[in-house]
């Protein structure tokens, strides 16, 4: 019996895809005569499409390896959101990267592998190859978070976030180990069919909390958000970009897929982690962001209050929950990658700004990039009719469904502070008066801020197809 | 009708923002030229509304003009319609929009947001009137906060800011705990639809105290309601002069339309439950912010706070759900946005000329402004409740229900009524009475033909809905009579659950 059977590689092909076309870049670059940047910067958004595209022809439910990989619609879905959110990244980098004298063609090359590592995590369907897809992709991003290695910032950022890393990975080995001895297999099904026999244990519930530890430290949800902040303000802009889009879709996938696969049976015993996680986050990022003067930090503490709706909907634990999740991520990437490409654009005279005071009276100077940022500003406060709201909307159906009403009441009134800062923004850009002008955007920067800025505006008008692209991901799980 | 009336005059205005949107040109060109298409768009959505009244069937009770559209998959529908109760507010909207942009021509600041966010605003504001489907009704409802908010903080006065602020997160949060209800109400019922929703005996008792609460959450802020109407005056004085019309004259509306639309039929038993409650905040508010309003000391803060006591009469006619009462209510919404919005409108007019609000500031303006003073006068006499002024009908009618079911509560905010004259008349006198003493009063020019047309038709029907109010009493009766009938099953329960104890 040959090690590779074909029905494996043929459900792992976009994988397999993705790493030779990586390896080909990287040895592209290395013996590369010229900067190979641009070039490799190219190639990777090219390899991201080819294999969308493979992920797109793919169909049903299949698994792999002895049934350690599992493709299905749900995958298939956080996959293409994960790989665009990517291939953003690479896209929103390239000038920047290149003025800053960061230029070098391994970051392409890493972030590839990080989203590598993603699309396993994704597809994870047993406890080693979950290990395995988080690593892949937790060393590339330690990698690119001190991608700027002459900035202290920058460098400190990769530290604490590999130190913090090391950390919640050791954690969720050690979960993992523990949930193996107790139930004696690391394989999701037979775990699921083994609590559904036996029930839960005092070593399994060990195991999970340190599960949910380890995943929680990926999502960034308190209490285990701490790196957060640092490392957004630490890592370059379009670095920021990156981790606040891909790994959250990514760790979001693994964490519905690992609560809702093997230990779908006792919900009852990670409900309540959940609740309180999740009313942490929401609670700590609405009024921790309101003190921040520096526009990347407030986003991070944003993403971490948004981590907490999308760990709102899985709280509830059913289908229409992980529907829900499925939307929230949607639409949080696509806004989320819209709001960094306004942050990158805040330059003058070459210099990046970083200060929310730096936005003052921008509806005067820049009146298009105004327009978008604050309709961004509104999505992410969940102020109807942009698309943030409905993200909220499908998150809350679940929960009130599911009879968790204190977590919806916490989250709306969370969702009204959270709201007090996005204005903030909006003050600034539209009522303060006007500060020097920021120089003129990128011409991808500029598409890319419009398209996410449209996409939220317009979302009440496209949401029928997106909704049942999510719902039948959602159905999948179940 | 087999095209889509009320998506056009909703919609119609989005395409009159875009229209100013894509236009470019030098400042001043440009700002001529939004006025301008800001004025015709609103003209003709006017003019196009006014096919809503010509389609409309009096004697049928039901929701008319009916459009129905997939939306959000099996969450919620697009669907409009209108009865007796929106149909007039609809057109209360559509009357006032090119009144307010008239009102707006010698805004100089960023004109063309300006008329934008108004024209944004008109969109949803009819929307919210026309909507039969819960999420749709929430999202329209919602959505108004952002074009009021950057109203307030880039036009308006020195506190500007925190003014847009306060009213953004009151209300804001006001509407979040309707969201939550909103949410019950589609799980226990399995459907967003209105129509769907207000057929009698779907929700049980229990649940309609919860979800009466939540929906009074959002409506008392927006209405406002003693306590919650702090945000009232903050706004109104903050906001540029076609804004505090706007808020006045249709902003607290959706609060009593909220309450008819979804409180009183959908909730009968909690709300027949809570009816002394409302009462008390009502009489509260009648006489409490009466009292107020006599202290204040800038016009805009006192015209607001009257407002506040107005709309006291509109919340304790609705909840004394007889059927003079909710006519009332009706009739004194329709009222209070044609007199609010004209005296806004006459604040304005001496605003622009002394750019100050202070009462003291003024005096015997009546000797340079004798077209000013009269026309302050008559609304005045509206906003005291003078018979033959349509703000005596509306309170006349609200006190006659309420003096059905609770004599005392009718004498209490009857006396509310004889505070509005102190503080109306008082106001009167001292800005237009008196001599003329202050020397930069001495060349204050009259009204000019433009404040003239602007203020004209909300004065003429003012005096004509007081001397006929037939034309709104007819287009509500049916509709009135179809949610009173709710409300009787509630009380017939009641009744035989009080008998049986007895």
């Amino acid at each position: 019996m040959s090690l590779l059977q074909t029905a494996d590689a043929v459900a792992a092909l976009p994988e397999i895809l993705l790493a030779l076309l990586t390896m080909a870049l990287l040895m592209f670059g290395v013996f590369s005569r010229r900067d190979a940047y641009g070039a490799v910067s190219a190639g990777a958004v090219i390899a991201l499409v080819l294999v969308g595209l493979l992920v797109l022809l793919g169909d049903g439910t299949q698994t792999a390896f002895g049934g350690s990989f599992i493709v299905d619609p749900f995958a298939r879905l956080m996959k293409l959101l994960a790989m665009a959110g990517s291939a953003i990244a690479i896209i929103l980098s390239g000038r920047f990267l290149a003025q800053n004298g960061m230029a070098r063609f391994e970051y392409p090359v890493i972030i590839l592998l990080a989203t590598l590592g993603m699309m396993m995590m994704i597809s994870a369907n047993d406890l080693i190859s979950l290990y395995m897809g988080l690593e892949l992709q937790s060393l590339a991003l330690y990698v690119v978070a001190a991608i700027n290695r002459d900035d202290a910032k920058s460098s400190e950022a990769g530290l604490k976030y590999f130190v913090l890393g090391a950390l919640s990975s050791g954690m969720l080995l050690y979960g993992s180990s523990l949930i193996y001895g107790f139930t004696g297999s690391t394989q999701f099904p037979v775990i699921a069919s083994v609590l559904s026999a036996s029930g839960s244990s005092l070593g399994v519930i060990f195991g999970l909390v340190f599960i949910l530890a380890g995943l929680c430290f990926k999502v960034s949800a308190v209490p285990f958000h701490m790196w957060t902040p640092d490392v957004y303000e630490g890592a370059p802009t379009p670095v920021t970009a990156f981790f606040a889009a891909a790994p959250k879709i990514a760790a979001m996938a693994l964490f519905v897929r690992v609560a809702m696969g093997p230990f779908a049976e006792i919900v009852k015993d990670w409900q309540q982690i959940l609740v309180f996680v999740s009313i942490a986050s929401m609670v700590l990022g609405a009024f921790a962001a309101i003190g921040q003067s520096n526009i990347k930090r407030l986003l991070a503490y944003s993403s971490i209050s948004h981590m907490g709706y999308a760990l709102l909907g899985l709280a509830s634990g059913s289908e229409e929950g992980v529907r829900g999740v499925i939307i929230y991520m949607m639409i949080y990437l696509v806004t989320t990658v819209g709001v960094f490409a306004c942050v990158l654009a805040m330059r003058r005279g070459g210099r990046q700004v970083e200060a929310i005071s730096d936005l003052a009276g921008l509806s005067r100077t820049n009146k298009g990039m105004a327009f978008v940022f604050s309709m961004l500003m509104f999505s992410l406060a969940g102020i109807p009719p942009l698309a943030g709201f409905f993200g909220k909307l499908f998150v809350f159906l679940a929960a009130v469904k599911a009879g968790l009403w204190l977590l919806a009441i916490v989250g709306v009134i969370a969702s009204v502070i959270g709201a007090y800062y996005y204005l903030r923004i909006v003050k600034a850009i539209y009522f303060d008066e006007p500060a020097e002008a920021f120089d003129a955007m990128d011409g991808e920067v500029k598409t890319i801020a419009y398209a996410s800025g449209a996409f939220a505006l317009a979302f009440v008008l496209i949401a029928q197809p997106l909704l049942a692209l999510a719902a039948t991901a959602a159905q999948s799980l179940f | 009708m087999d095209w889509p009336l009320l998506s056009a005059v909703t919609f119609l205005p989005l395409v009159g923002a875009l229209a100013i949107l894509l236009a470019r040109g030098d400042d001043e060109g440009a700002a001529r030229y939004a006025r301008w298409a800001a004025l015709w768009t609103t003209l003709v959505v006017f003019l196009l509304s006014l096919l809503i009244p010509l389609n409309f069937n009096l004697a049928e009770p039901g929701f008319q003009l009916v459009e129905n559209r997939a939306w959000m998959g099996g969450l919620a529908t697009y669907r409009m319609g209108v009865d007796g109760i929106s149909m007039p507010l609809v057109m209360l909207t559509t009357f006032l929009m090119p009144i307010c942009i008239l009102a707006s021509w010698r805004v100089e600041k960023r004109v063309r947001e300006y008329m934008i966010a108004f024209l944004v605003l008109e969109t949803l504001m009819i929307g919210v009137f026309c909507a039969l489907d819960l999420v749709l009704f929430y999202v329209l409802f919602e959505a108004g906060l952002i074009p009021m908010f950057l109203i307030i903080g880039i036009w308006g006065g020195p506190r500007r800011v925190y003014a847009s602020f306060k009213f953004f997160l009151y209300t804001l949060l006001g509407s979040v705990l309707m969201l939550l209800a909103i949410i019950a109400m589609y799980w226990h019922a399995g459907t967003t639809d209105i129509v769907a929703l207000l057929k009698p005996g779907v929700f049980p008792a229990s649940m309609q105290t919860w979800l009466w609460l939540a929906f009074f959450a959002s409506f008392a802020v927006k209405m406002p309601m003693w306590p919650v109407h702090t945000w009232l005056p903050d706004a109104h004085v903050e906001a540029p002069t076609a804004g505090s019309v706007i808020l006045a004259a249709i902003l607290l509306k959706m609060g009593g339309y909220g309450f008819l639309r979804f409180s009183v039929p959908m909730f009968p038993d909690a709300s027949l439950y809570f009816q002394d409650f409302v009462y008390v905040l009502s009489v509260v508010a009648i006489i409490y912010t009466s009292l107020v309003a006599l202290m204040q000391e800038d016009m805009k803060k006192l015209i607001a706070y009257s407002s506040v006591a107005h709309m006291g009469f509109v919340t304790m006619g609705i909840f004394s759900l007889t059927r003079q009462g909710i006519d009332g209510a009706v009739f004194q919404m329709i009222s209070h946005g044609l007199i609010s919005g004209a005296l806004f409108l006459c604040v304005g007019v001496v605003y622009d000329r002394m750019h100050t609000r202070e009462i003291a500031a003024y005096g015997g303006l009546v000797n340079r402004m004798p077209l000013f003073a009269a026309v302050f006068m008559l609304l005045t006499m509206g906003n005291v409740g003078l018979p033959g002024t349509s703000g005596f009908v509306g309170e006349f009618l609200t006190l006659l229900g309420t003096f059905q079911n609770n004599t005392w509560v009718a004498f209490f905010a009857t006396t509310g009524v004889i505070l509005s004259a102190a503080y109306a008349l008082w106001l009167y006198r001292r800005v237009t009475y008196g001599a003329l003493e202050k020397p930069e009063l001495k060349w204050m020019p009259d009204m000019t033909p433009r404040e003239l047309v602007c203020l004209a038709p909300l004065v003429v029907f003012t005096i004509l809905f007081g001397v006929y109010p037939a034309p709104v009493l007819d287009t509500v009766s049916a509709s009135v009579e179809n949610l009173l009938k709710s409300v009787q099953v509630a009380q017939a329960s009641l009744d035989a659950v009080t008998l049986s104890m007895k």
